[in-house]
């Protein structure tokens, strides 16, 4: 297909840092082996020994269940070594910086580091200094590049294409790494990309990104084949971005008034965990017809055993050619 | 260890064919320029190889540029409380090095240079180091705390030579009020850090797209702006002197030409980082250049330019902010912000004339004279008989690569690193001491 461009035949970087600088043809080559991945893991035979032998290391500085339970899970169905090692922010302040604590882990010769931080660029830091390959699970308000593949994979199963589509992206634009690999990702493979959130939400500038703005939802959402709502994140906020819960959702949470003016058809989805009565209207959330939050969960475990499975392949491949 | 003795040359030296610049005469002739006994006692055409005293040291420029050596007015030596990073004896040669031979000090030391005893300090180390020669800012609050004015009137009998709270803004209006009335009385001076502190609190760079791109919290040049326009207001209404540093951003340079045109004292200064570069240095999360303020767009860089070209920025200082490698080594986020500048200022400032904005005697202006007369350091940043011999002869032209792992600063911390410049100093004398001199210039190599 030419909106595609053309076809990628390996995935040539080392690390999987953020969605920025990948071809629409590595994004494909990445959701169609996780769609490989997706069936199989609907069968009874779920592992493989693809990864056996080699070591994979969860660095989360930040808490998180669902990515966490959703790489370990990925990599034991490849067959590798899982360690997870969960640095509380009070820890990190006792001591150890990101660069020792990448030192003493590198030093253990793992194969593959999946770190989540705080800070916007602390993945990338941490990937200048350690001989893995380093996969961003997730970097302050940055990137989350594993979460636009699976949202575009789930896209991708029920609508069958990613480009000439209408997206909308809701919510706490301002805080979240999934809008801006989204917008990305998106973006990348020719899809129309809408915000809607209150203005304290719309980060400077961002409209820069090819994205449109919207602070209403019935206007932005209107004739949207997808609505993809964010997590309101109270905890990163400092200051007055919005007034009250309340108010937030009476303007800018999806109930089902909001949502008829989407298309009929389109999906709902969200990147967990979901704030019930604050972004979206339980009602919207678990319309079986609708919403398609429970198949990105899925979705999430099949892209990560991709893109781990892609990224040590590779290292692997740079290794035997360096002998 | 035997303290240097911060002694003045003794006997006679006369540079021969040299370019001379003195920017506080408009002075720019081929010539020669001798000293005596650490002061300068004669310039011109007719000092030459064959009318200098018999008995006198002769260095042949061979038709490089002799200028007053570099005033710049903001540095921090990091000494007392921070020696990890920098301290008065590195700080020192990093200026030598750099061809700047008078510093001033900020007073974000610990402790805080708020007392007399502060200032009698500093003096006495930088007497004992003898390199270049250091004055200092008194704090405007004790402690920099934004609370209670210092002695000032103490402060200033005691040497110091203007007012400021280090890195922080005063950001009490009732505080930079009191402060800029009170200093009237002996004409001091007040610097402040526009930088308006609600605005830009927990912010990492310049907000706008690429921000936005990288993920990071904004700081909006209108943070910036804002606290110059308050400020100007209070200055108007005290008949106070006030100076704005590190400007950066295209609003301030136009609200600051609409003030000086009214006449208030309002003065300003800009750092290298500000007209060489833009928030494009920062992708990547390049901590190094992550400074306060941050560094901004293109469109501000270029108005900064044009503020020093039509002189609504008075004068350029080099920020000097050492910082560790444990400091910088960081996530964008948590890493300190600011960069070394001593060893950098003059290529950097070179650029302008390179770049054809302004003649070389008007850039070299910038960072001597004009500070000088600024700081009203009489005697510093000009060639005229009777100054001290405080000198630097450079090469203009030669194209170098700044590299710093070889600076003399005990940081490293700098956003130039790797830029191809043209300018290199070649000697650089304070009270006629030769307190550098290139390789290229040892005798015999």
């Amino acid at each position: 297909m030419s909106v595609m461009g053309p076809e990628a035949d390996h995935y040539p970087h080392p690390h999987l840092l953020g969605i920025e600088g990948l071809t629409p043809g590595e994004i494909t080559l990445i959701l169609d082996r996780a769609q490989h991945y997706a069936e199989k893991n609907r069968t009874a035979d779920k592992t493989s020994n693809i990864l056996a032998g080699s070591t994979v290391v969860n660095l989360f500085y930040e808490n998180s269940t669902r990515t966490l339970t959703s790489f370990e899970l990925a990599a034991k169905r490849l067959g590798a070594d899982v360690i997870n090692m969960t640095v509380g922010t009070s820890s990190v302040k006792k001591g150890e910086t990101l660069i020792d604590t990448a030192m003493t882990l590198n030093a253990m010769n793992p194969d593959a580091l999946v770190v989540r931080h705080g800070d916007s660029g602390a993945v990338k830091l941490l990937s200048e200094k350690v001989n893995c390959t380093v996969l961003n699970a997730g970097d302050g308000r940055h990137e989350h590049p594993t979460q636009a593949l699976l949202d575009a994979l789930t896209i991708r199963r029920h609508k069958g294409r990613l480009h000439r589509l209408t997206v909308a992206i809701c919510g706490d634009i301002a805080h979240s790494r999934v809008a801006r690999s989204n917008i990305l990702l998106l973006n990348t493979m020719g899809s129309r990309v809408r915000l809607i959130a209150p203005p304290t939400l719309i980060p400077s500038k961002i409209d820069r990104m090819g994205v449109e703005i919207f602070h209403d939802m019935e206007e932005g959402l209107k004739d949207c084949d997808i609505v993809m709502m964010l997590r309101l994140q109270l905890e990163r906020m400092e200051g007055s971005f919005i007034p009250s819960v309340r108010e937030y959702f009476h303007f800018h949470g999806l109930d089902r008034a909001k949502l008829a003016n989407a298309k009929p058809d389109a999906l709902i989805m969200h990147p967990g965990p979901m704030n019930r009565g604050v972004e979206i209207d339980s009602e919207v959330a678990d319309d079986v017809e609708r919403s398609v939050i429970r198949e990105q969960v899925e979705m999430g475990v099949a892209v990560r055993m991709a893109t781990l499975e892609i990224l040590v392949q590779n290292q692997r491949n740079l290794a035997g050619d360096r002998k | 260890m035997m303290p240097a003795i911060r002694a003045k040359a003794s006997g006679k030296t006369a540079f021969v064919n040299v370019r001379l610049l003195d920017p506080a005469t408009g002075l720019d002739q081929t010539g020669g320029l001798l000293t005596q006994d650490g002061i300068i006692v004669d310039l011109g055409p007719s000092v030459t190889r064959d009318t200098a005293p018999g008995d006198c040291r002769i260095i042949d420029g061979e038709g490089r540029c002799l200028a007053p050596g570099l005033v710049d007015m903001r540095v921090q030596l990091r000494e007392p409380g921070f020696e990890h990073q920098e301290t008065i004896e590195t700080a020192g040669k990093s200026a030598a090095t750099g061809g700047v031979t008078t510093m001033v000090a900020l007073p974000n030391t610990d402790p805080v240079i708020d007392d007399v005893a502060g200032v009698e300090f500093i003096a006495r180390r930088a007497r004992k180091v003898g390199l270049a020669k250091v004055f200092v800012y008194g704090a405007v609050s004790k402690g920099i705390e934004g609370h209670e004015i210092t002695e000032m009137g103490l402060l200033h009998q005691a040497g110091a030579v203007a007012f400021c709270d280090g890195v922080k803004t005063i950001a009490s209006p009732r505080l930079l009020r009191q402060a800029l009335a009170y200093t009237t009385f002996f004409d001091g001076m007040i610097i402040q850090h526009p930088e308006e502190p609600e605005l830009s609190r927990g912010g990492d760079m310049n907000s706008g797209e690429l921000a936005t791109r990288l993920g990071l919290s904004g700081i909006s040049p209108l943070a910036e702006v804002i606290q110059i326009e308050r400020d100007i207001r209070l200055a108007e209404m005290t008949g106070g002197r006030l100076h704005f540093s590190h400007i950066s951003t295209g609003e301030s340079v136009e609200v600051i030409r609409k003030a000086k045109k009214r006449g208030l004292k309002i003065t300003c200064d800009t750092a290298p980082f500000y007209f060489a570069l833009n928030e494009n240095a920062v992708s990547d999360y390049r901590t190094f250049a992550k400074l306060a303020p941050p560094l901004r767009s293109e469109e501000d860089r270029q108005a900064i330019v044009m503020g020093l070209v039509d002189g609504t920025i008075d004068t350029i200082a080099s920020d000097h902010n050492p910082q560790d490698q444990d400091s910088k080594r960081l996530p964008f986020a948590q890493a300190a912000a600011g960069g070394v500048g001593l060893e950098t200022l003059l290529p950097i400032t070179l650029e302008l004339y390179h770049n054809g904005h302004m003649s070389l005697l008007e850039a070299i202006g910038k960072v001597t004279s004009a500070p000088a007369t600024l700081m009203k350091l009489a005697g510093h940043g000009t060639l005229k008989p009777g100054s001290s011999a405080d000198i630097v002869m450079f090469d203009p032209d030669r194209p170098a690569k700044i590299d710093p792992y070889k600076f003399q600063s005990k940081s490293k911390n700098s956003p130039f690193d790797g830029r191809l410049i043209q300018g290199v100093v070649l000697r650089t004398l304070i009270d006629g001491r030769e307190v550098f001199t290139h390789t290229s210039c040892i005798e015999g190599s």
